[in-house]
């Protein structure tokens, strides 16, 4: 049959309506008081789970519904489209980074232990990459894990970690040989009780509800059984993971703009300036058309990433440059779109776009975290032109 | 997971579009806009090689394919030269589709049959010298006298309007009603082998040169009862309905028009020497390039959505209104990237860059300006 067919089936409008009403039921209400206090009650995992919105990816001997990723791609949807986008990316970085880091790469042992109980949401997970000295450059980093008989013993540090700082575990990446090298690093799934181990939250100017933590690692001694995949094997699994990851930092970033479009039409609509509704004036008719046609521009761009993700996960052989350049280009495209969506929707709002009591700030300020988090725009187009022959 | 549109067939068909093109066209280009002029003989050809009646019925002449054997063939004209595509398009997505829709079988057996063989070369005339999208304030007046119409007024923009055996044109027919002013419209088959016809001027234009733009005068030109196509009085309705398929069109051979620019200059980035290296391999040009890429790639995937809704029969107004806005604004805007790579040689005079930079930015212009698209999103989105 020719033509591409539709992306989401019946039973995916049905998973976006129940996700939405959870969003609406257990989010919406308190993110005005949670953003204020910045912070929110952990039980918001556990009912999550509850909900089975943490379970559509994974397979169900280990608890989940799936594995449908464009159920998954709904779940992420609707939950960035929630009044707190900081909650939004405490629960993906759980779920699309931890989770799933588990799930691929781990063995049935960590799965039992791990992953259950985060699709559960009883067991709350991040993921340790980024360093004060390497980011994206992931070779940079400098987290060491040394063997000692049965055991691991991790020193370094870690920063910008997602739900790090009252996560019950953390994937981390270290080094396990001294010299660098692609094939010197390894994952390792540290429990945050361990002797050794701190972790301080840190504060920014964005997503103010969101647990991003620094973590310290002081002789931390892990078990070899919570060792992820062979020795050596972290930097293949971190790039293998980066094509997802960008699949679900395009959506969601396209879901903060399209809350960020919604918001400042309702408040056009409202605000009179010159006796008439400021929507009445045609320049911003046009200026929100504009960007109803980026959005939707970016969401076609993301679905194809989608599906290409959804192709390679079926086992279609997409060419692995082909699915890196457009998952690339998508979360490129999109963050960068979030935050301009989102900074249109502060200029409507006028002196009141900086007021706490609105929210468009927030989805200014949280939007401008999207063209720097995993990854950012400049280290995109690097990717993007090594696929293209340039650079 | 479905990730492309197009099926074994459907390449098939793209080769034998490309070798056609290379064969008997590409070479010929430059010259042809040089001289202003596209030969009707590749209207011929194109009839002919079967490629005018691709998502056509079989019974009304065409080959019964569904819309992506038509993308194909579009997507091949964009890659070569804008002004070809708008050409042929014009002929086989505008002058023709309304005959289809709202023509009797008479109608499709004299102007429709002959068209998708190339023999007859059809326009779309809509714009005035004094209105274009604002269709409700047209003044071109078509009279009843008898079994006949008596036409006046005049077109103007007219696409392929120098060499048009008909014209697919709306008319006023009566006075707009105070509630309804898309009331008394109407559309006719004009034959402008009758008297009365004139093509007043042929338009100099910017860029698109070989596909001729005129300016066309009626005066008290009769048309036989059979000229009115479809019903009298909703010409309105239906010329809204032609101008989606139309801006589909324009906007599938806009797109591979800029995708087809934008890997020129990629390879010429990556061959290019300057200062020890090739340009390429300077961060800020790749950057850009690859930016130019990325809209590239999003917008296509805009364009492909809406393909597919429209082969699937769903009336996507919207993201009709949307994907036209986005690929004009493409266009305009890679084109230029595109001879900014080029440097000198892009500001060269016949070069395949420098003529497709020109015609892209008719692009934002024809078929419903930027400005058009965005108050009819502002409509629908309920914000105008």
């Amino acid at each position: 049959m020719s033509g591409l067919g539709p992306l989401f089936r019946e039973e995916h409008e049905a998973y976006r309506d129940a996700a939405r009403r959870f969003v609406e039921r257990e989010i919406n209400p308190h993110a005005e008081r949670w953003e204020k206090e910045r912070d929110y009650p952990r039980e918001l995992f556990a009912r999550v789970g509850e909900a089975g919105l943490f379970g559509a990816k994974f397979d169900q001997s280990w608890g989940g519904t799936g594995p449908d990723y464009v159920a998954e791609a709904v779940w992420v949807e609707e939950a960035s489209r929630s009044l707190s986008f900081g909650v939004a990316n405490d629960l993906g970085a759980h779920s699309q980074l931890a989770s799933l880091y588990i799930d691929r790469f781990g063995n049935d042992d960590l799965k039992e232990r791990y992953l259950r109980p985060s699709i559960s949401g009883v067991l709350l997970g991040a993921l340790a990459v980024t360093e004060p000295a390497a980011g994206s450059d992931v070779n940079g980093i400098r987290t060491r894990a040394r063997q000692d008989g049965n055991q691991w013993v991790i020193n370094g540090s870690k920063v910008f970690i997602t739900n790090g700082s009252w996560a019950d575990y953390v994937v981390v990446a270290a080094r396990t040989a001294d010299d660098p090298g692609h094939d010197k690093l390894t994952l390792f799934v540290v429990d945050v009780t361990s002797d050794g181990f701190v972790a301080i939250r840190m504060k920014m100017i964005a997503w103010h509800t969101s647990h991003t933590g620094e973590l310290f690692f002081t002789n931390v001694r892990v078990p070899d059984e919570n060792r992820i995949g062979e020795v050596g094997s972290g930097f293949r699994h971190i790039m293998t993971n980066f094509q997802w990851e960008r699949v679900v930092l395009s959506l969601s970033g396209l879901a903060l703009a399209e809350r960020s479009l919604q918001t400042a039409i309702a408040y056009a609509r409202e605000r009179k300036a010159f006796g008439r509704p400021v929507i009445s004036f045609q320049v911003w008719q046009h200026r929100f058309a504009d960007l109803a046609v980026r959005i939707r521009t970016g969401k076609a761009l993301a679905y194809r990433a989608l599906r290409l993700h959804v192709a390679a996960e079926e086992g279609q052989d997409v060419g692995r440059d082909e699915l890196v350049r457009v998952t690339s280009m998508a979360k490129l495209f999109s963050q960068r779109l979030a935050w301009q969506v989102a900074d249109e929707c502060v200029q409507v709002h006028g002196g009141s776009g900086a007021l706490m009591e609105f929210p468009a700030q927030r989805f200014w300020r949280d939007a401008r975290v999207g063209p720097i988090g995993g990854g950012t725009d400049d280290i995109m187009r690097n990717v993007i032109a090594g696929t293209m022959g340039l650079g | 997971m479905n990730l492309s549109p197009f099926t074994e067939e459907h390449e098939l068909l793209r080769k034998t579009v490309r070798e056609w093109l290379e064969g008997e066209v590409v070479a010929h280009l430059g010259r042809w806009e040089e001289e202003g002029h596209l030969p009707d003989e590749v209207f011929r050809r194109a009839g002919q090689l079967g490629f005018l009646g691709l998502a056509y019925p079989e019974s009304a002449g065409g080959h019964g394919g569904d819309y992506w054997a038509h993308v194909v063939f579009l997507e091949e004209l964009g890659r070569v030269s804008q002004a070809l595509a708008m050409a042929l398009s014009v002929q086989v997505d505008m002058s023709t589709p309304p005959i289809l829709e709202f023509g009797t079988t008479q109608q499709v057996e004299r102007w429709l049959r002959p068209a998708l063989r190339g023999e007859l070369i059809g326009a779309i005339g809509i714009s005035e010298p004094d209105t274009g999208s604002d269709v409700a304030s047209i003044r071109t007046r078509a009279r009843r006298d008898g079994d006949e119409w008596i036409l006046n007024g005049s077109k103007m923009f007219i696409t392929n309007g120098l060499r048009a055996d008909f014209i697919t044109t709306v008319v006023r027919t009566g006075p707009p009603l105070e509630a309804n002013p898309w009331s008394g419209i109407s559309m006719f088959i004009v034959d402008t082998s009758l008297p009365g016809f004139e093509v007043s001027k042929s338009l100099e234009k910017s860029g698109m040169k070989m596909s001729d733009t005129a300016l066309l005068f009626m005066d008290d030109m009769r048309l036989p009862a059979d000229s009115l196509l479809g019903v009298e009085g909703e010409g309105f309705k239906q010329i809204m309905w032609e101008l989606q398929g139309e801006r589909l069109a324009v906007s599938v051979f806009g797109v591979e028009g800029a995708h087809a620019v934008l890997s020129e200059a990629i390879a010429y980035a990556k061959q290019r020497e300057a200062f020890g290296r090739p340009i390429g391999h300077f961060q800020a040009l790749a950057h850009r390039l690859v930016d130019m890429a990325t809209e590239v790639e999003a917008v296509r995937a805009l364009v492909y959505e809406c393909c597919d809704l429209w082969n699937r029969g769903i009336y996507a107004t919207e993201e009709v209104a949307m994907v036209k806005l986005a690929v004009g604004q493409l266009g305009a805007r890679v084109s230029d990237e595109a001879l900014q790579t080029f440097g000198g040689a892009g500001l060269t005079e016949g070069s395949y860059i420098a003529r497709e930079w020109l015609g892209m930015r008719i692009g934002r212009i024809g078929g419903g300006s930027d400005e058009v698209q965005r108050q009819i999103l502002a409509k629908i989105m309920g914000i105008s």
